[in-house]
């Protein structure tokens, strides 16, 4: 499927915060691109700034130097053009799993009986027919993320930005709400940046892979991912996989001890000050 | 090679279905035990809330009978056997239905004047820094000051003595509708926010449908309070009018040395808040489906 829009484009990115009096870099320099109809992951240690960078991309963080475009427009804020998944279930709680479906569409000024349509018909296709009446608290969290999901396509943004949508989830359910995401992004075609720590999950959904360095965050390296698409399982203990599995592992833990030594370092210096002044 | 796996190289073996144990046993006693077992609870919550209300009733009955004088002086105090019989003839009246519904008007107009204000000034200051600064501080120099000594200010400042009484019970349901709405507000989880932007929801938008809706259960909460708020300032705010309600016969009881009367006054006054404050949380919970049931 031929997409013209959803291009991203992220021209040397920086943000910094402060901190008490100190100013830091949570993100450096960063220059990447999510071409229409892409699915583009980042990954990188804890800390790494990758959940800042969505953010940015979502409109809620001005950066501090370069800029985000969307199809060729600046972004300056949030909007229904950018979904949005989190990490955490973001569902409205005092809306049942229609409402929070139809948020979107009632946002756009669509009427009641439309939007009510619209989004049967969506739940449908995700194979959540029949949970339209039920209040997210009694949900589990593999649905409710899929709901979360659901409603941030309702609106067809232009891209979907994904912040560690599975990484409150346990492993089975990861596992197969990668595969109803690959499935739901094979048939729209949207261009998806998603942020994750799992290595195989961003092998397993990506077209491309971004490493990020250890705060403050820089590109490491870039990876395409030249398995076979549909996706399936079966194809995460081929060959290909395993290297591709290998090289993007050992880039990632490479940054995840620099981030864990840089922590420790800081920790123990503090350790021995304290010591010092003691004796 | 025969096809059947030799039994060291099996990794698994499976366990077939119909050798589980615990299969459900239907019917008969089984069935009436477990009935019991599931109301048990609310049974024994009932039992327990009885059994202290007796034990209560039965000190005071036995202190007052017995006009027991140790530190505590029960020699003028009724007892509830007393103020039982009193009720059988005072409650039926046509003055004493009158009294509650006089006190009913007073303390639900007030309690709805305090809801109309507090709760949108609430959403305000708990949304807007600006709003909190602007309001806040004198809210809270105020909220300090007992309904009953506002009596005097309200007497000389309405023009009528009903407006003065209805002013008591309306600061009293005020201040806890107002700060439980803006803790309400403040409580959101910011998530929720970020979620409506990035749906497209413009201020407006956002302050209704996360704001108003998400802060419900802690509005709820302040009115339910608020009311109950509202009764209890009921007496000090009938201390002005020399007509009628259940603050006003409480007084008059007071005056008259009329024991019985008021100690009937003060459970009416309980009884009235106790109801009024139910019937907010009924009201709630209806209008709060996604809520757990207690």
């Amino acid at each position: 499927m031929a997409r013209s829009e959803g291009h991203i484009d992220i021209s040397h990115l920086g943000l910094d915060y402060e901190v008490g009096s100190r100013r830091t870099a949570a993100v450096a320099d960063i220059s990447l691109a999510v071409l229409p109809g892409e699915f583009v992951s980042i990954v990188g240690p804890s800390g790494c700034g990758k959940s800042t960078l969505l953010n940015v991309v979502a409109g809620f963080i001005t950066p501090t130097r370069g800029r985000v475009r969307l199809d060729g427009e600046i972004i300056r804020g949030p909007g229904a053009d950018r979904g949005m998944v989190f990490q955490h279930s973001s569902l409205f709680p005092w809306k049942t799993v229609l409402g929070n479906v139809e948020f979107g569409l009632k946002m756009k000024g669509i009427g009641v009986k439309e939007r009510r349509r619209m989004a049967h018909t969506l739940l449908s296709l995700a194979g959540l027919a029949g949970f339209e009446g039920q209040f997210p608290d009694r949900l589990s969290g593999g649905m409710q993320q899929r709901v979360g999901i659901v409603r941030a396509l309702a609106t067809g943004p232009r891209v979907l930005l994904m912040d560690e949508p599975f990484g409150a989830l346990d492993a089975q359910t990861r596992e197969i709400m990668q595969q109803i995401l690959t499935n739901i992004w094979e048939r729209l075609g949207i261009s998806v940046l998603f942020v994750t720590h799992d290595v195989d999950e961003a092998i397993f959904l990506s077209d491309r892979v971004y490493v990020m360095t250890a705060r403050p965050g820089r590109l490491k390296a870039e990876m395409p991912i030249g398995l076979k698409r549909p996706r399936e399982r079966d194809g995460m203990v081929s060959q290909e996989f395993l290297e591709l599995r290998g090289r993007l592992a050992s880039l990632v833990r490479e940054e995840s001890l620099r981030a864990m030594g840089g922590e420790l370092a800081s920790d123990l210096g503090g350790l021995e000050a304290m010591l010092e002044r003691r004796f | 090679m025969d096809g059947s796996v030799p039994t060291e190289r099996r990794a698994f073996t499976l366990i077939p279905s119909g050798m589980q144990p615990n299969a459900p046993a239907a019917g008969g006693p089984a069935r009436r035990g477990a009935a019991l077992q599931r109301a048990w609870p609310r049974i024994r919550a009932a039992l327990l809330g009885t059994l202290s209300v007796l034990v209560f009733l039965t000190l005071w009955q036995a202190a007052s009978a017995t006009h027991l004088d140790f530190f505590l002086r029960f020699d003028n105090i009724p007892s509830p056997a007393v103020v039982a019989v009193q009720a059988t003839t005072v409650v039926f009246s046509a003055d004493f239905l009158n009294d509650v519904l006089a006190s009913c008007e007073r303390v639900y107009f007030g309690f709805a004047l305090a809801a109309l204000l507090a709760v949108p000034v609430g959403l305000l200051i708990g949304r807007y820094r600006a709003a909190r600064e602007l309001l806040f501080p004198l809210c809270e120099l105020l909220r300090p000051v007992p309904a009953i000594a506002w009596v005097p200010i309200s007497i000389m400042l309405w023009p009528t003595d009903w407006q003065s009484i209805v002013f008591i019970t309306f600061l009293g349901a005020f201040f806890p509708i107002l700060l439980n709405t803006v803790h309400g507000v403040q409580r959101i989880d910011p998530i929720l926010v970020r979620a409506a932007r990035s749906l497209g929801a413009r201020e407006g938008a956002i302050f209704r449908e996360v704001y108003l809706a998400g802060a419900m259960p802690a509005i709820f909460t302040g009115l339910a309070v608020g009311m109950g708020v509202g009764w209890v300032s009921v007496i000090a705010a009938e201390m002005i009018s020399g007509q009628s309600g259940i603050g006003y016969f409480t007084w008059e009881a007071y005056s008259l040395i009329a024991y019985p009367d008021i100690v009937l006054g003060m459970a009416a006054i309980g009884l009235l808040g106790l109801v009024s404050s139910a019937g907010i949380r009924r009201l709630g919970r209806l209008a709060m489906p996604w809520l757990p049931a207690h």
